[in-house]
């Protein structure tokens, strides 16, 4: 039996006003609001342990865990925050959410807040987003006319508050102590960890962050129970994702499925395969920092947490990027090391320099002025990078990196003047390979 | 520095917010819909009214991409370069968009018209090539539609209030042929 469609019901059976209130109740939202607001907080969280539900943002850290760590007996103030600052390159999966199905996203807001003890829940959204911010501010402002948002919501004697925050373009802003940073009003800057969100996240205050598609598939675990939705998927990636995909398909959009599908098939039954004329040359299938995979790796792998590990890349934030034969994977490489060059927040050497020398080494090479030396110089560095800067984006910088040049050393290779030693140069990728993420 | 309306709309936001300083970026964005840009004035100003200083005002403006330190064109035109729109065409539009206005990415029509700029990632990777002009995505793009939405914004007002994304029909594939890049 096929997984149900979990997160995109009310988007795809009322394009037209799937996003009101009035459809979200009519299709049975806010029950498990309801439902949550009459149960011990301790089960709300034990629920969605039970359900096994990963964070949908990239790190994929179980979600019933990180709300456990939120100390209960602590007099301060506790936060929910959403991340809605959805950025990761080939992502859109919660803007599709934000804009089709608001509420579901508000009632898992809502809910956690509950099961955490906040009384102020914010949703941070990049500040592209205009138009997905204002679907979800009217969608507030329909929760606090009826009572769902404000003093004692649903007539409980819970008080909830939530104010819809927006950016102003930073990707790193998606990093969740950039956002806390950010929603501060500073420069998104991410922060040490320790200490942890759960324990001094904003304001100082115990907070959880949460990525958007995370916090909508909520209400359906309360409503259902933790177990129902731990029926899909596999082992240890339970219940269904949402996949962005784009590039040379014929069915580019979001797509859920249960995790731990074949790739392949996805890629032709959900994607509508290749555009005519356009072969499948390689595959990003977890948006820009994960590494790439060739066609070999793409047969047989299963979209699974340790599915694609165990294929040479991960889930991260689902962006299924599709690259055809008509692209050059260097240039795929200097289009992500500009991106991330832009983007590194400027605090830690290592990424500040190393993401700008990457993209000017890929540049020489795309120039026609590149060797061997740059090739191996741009392997040392990305492990100069991976592992040694307070956030992830070195690596997601790093991972590209080196993955591209290992899986495509000919490529990169016929772009220098002067012959390249094979051999010296898969050494030089061994040394340095060991930075990528392991099976 | 913001008319009457806007300054009742900063109290508002900062009401929001346990501590004034977090309503930092919502405020600069009023002041930036107001004037068109935030100048020095204006984070002298921001920094009064939430206790800071002008320079922890300055940091902010300058980290975050979509607060301009400059005056900008009438029509801010933003197209999106990362790796999907890029596979599927982005340096094509980008480059009409430099022969149409005579202008590179970051500069400005002489008249104050247009402004061009290649911006990162706007999650329409499924809708490839787009841009946001202004607060509004622009999908499906191909050279043709862009010529029919200059023309378009040369006869009107920035439009602020409406957001609602256009996405044109999907191109055809052999449209699509057309903006790909060929491998090198």
């Amino acid at each position: 039996m096929a997984a149900p469609k979990i997160l995109m019901q009310r988007g795809l059976d009322r394009p037209d006003d799937g996003h009101t209130l009035e459809a979200y109740e009519a299709a049975g939202g806010y029950r498990s609001l309801r439902k949550a607001l009459g149960m011990d907080r301790v089960a709300i969280v034990e629920e969605v342990k039970k359900s096994g539900l990963r964070g949908r943002g990239g790190a994929g850290f179980p979600t019933g865990t990180k709300w456990g760590f939120i100390p209960r007996d602590s007099e301060k103030p506790k936060y929910l925050v959403c991340n809605s600052d959805e950025s990761e390159p080939g992502t859109f999966k919660d803007r599709w959410l934000l804009e089709r199905d608001p509420h579901a996203v508000l009632e898992g807001m809502a809910i956690a807040s509950v099961a955490i003890g906040a009384k102020l829940a914010f949703n941070y959204f990049r500040g592209e987003f205009s138009f997905p911010l204002r679907r979800f501010q009217a969608a507030v402002d329909e929760a606090y006319a009826k009572g769902y948002l404000g003093k004692g919501i649903m007539g409980s004697d819970v008080d909830l508050d939530m104010v819809v925050h927006f950016g102003a373009g930073a990707y790193i802003a998606g990093e969740e102590t950039g956002l806390l940073e950010s929603l501060e009003g500073k420069k998104a800057m991410p922060r040490n960890k320790p200490p942890f969100p759960a324990v001094e996240g904003l304001f100082q205050c115990p907070t959880v962050i949460n990525n958007t598609e995370t916090l909508a598939v909520v209400p359906w675990i309360v409503e259902h129970g933790g177990d129902e939705y731990a029926r899909w998927g596999t082992e240890k990636s339970r219940g269904t994702k949402m996949w962005s995909c784009s590039g040379p398909i014929n069915r580019p959009g979001v797509y859920e499925v249960e995790l731990g599908v074949d790739l392949m098939e996805f890629l032709e039954n959900e994607c509508g395969g290749m555009m005519e004329g356009v072969g499948l040359k390689a595959l990003v299938p977890g948006g820009s920092s994960v590494p790439i995979m060739t066609v070999g790796m793409c047969v047989g792998a299963k979209m699974d947490y340790e599915g694609l590990r165990a294929a040479g890349s991960m889930v991260g934030s689902g962006g299924f990027i599709v690259i055809g034969d008509h692209a050059s994977i260097p240039d795929c490489l200097h289009n992500l090391a500009h991106f991330y060059t832009h983007e590194s927040c400027g605090q830690c050497t290592p990424c500040r320099e190393g993401c700008g020398w990457i993209e000017q080494l890929v540049g020489r090479l795309l120039d026609g002025r590149g060797t061997q030396a740059d090739l191996e110089q741009i392997l040392r560095l990305s492990d100069a990078m991976a592992g040694k800067t307070i956030c992830a984006l070195a690596d997601a910088l790093a991972w590209p990196a080196i993955s591209y040049i290992q899986r495509f050393p000919e490529e990169f290779a016929a772009l220098c003047p002067e012959p390249v030693d094979m051999d010296a140069l898969t050494a030089a990728v061994d040394r340095h390979k060991h930075v990528l993420p392991a099976a | 520095m913001l008319s009457p309306g806007g300054i009742e709309r900063v109290d508002r936001i900062v009401a929001r917010y346990p501590r004034p300083l977090a309503a930092m970026l919502p405020v600069l964005w009023v002041v930036q819909e107001e004037r068109g840009w935030i100048s020095p004035g204006a984070m002298e100003w921001v920094a009064e009214r939430l206790g800071t200083s002008p320079a922890k005002v300055q940091a902010v403006v300058s980290f975050y991409t979509m607060f301009d330190d400059r005056p900008v064109g009438k029509h801010k035109l933003q197209v999106c370069r990362t790796l999907s729109c890029e596979l599927m065409g982005a340096r094509r539009i980008v480059d009409h968009l430099r022969e149409r206005l005579g202008i590179e990415p970051g500069e400005t029509t002489a008249d104050g018209t247009f402004t061009l700029q290649e911006v990162e990632c706007l999650a329409s990777c499924g809708t490839a090539p787009m841009m946001q002009c202004n607060l509004k995505f622009y999908e499906h793009l191909t050279p043709e539609r862009v010529d029919a939405l200059l023309a378009e914004l040369r006869s009107r007002e920035p439009e602020w209030e409406d957001v609602d994304p256009v996405v044109y029909e999907r191109p055809s594939d052999a449209e699509f042929r057309a903006m790909m890049p060929e491998a090198t």
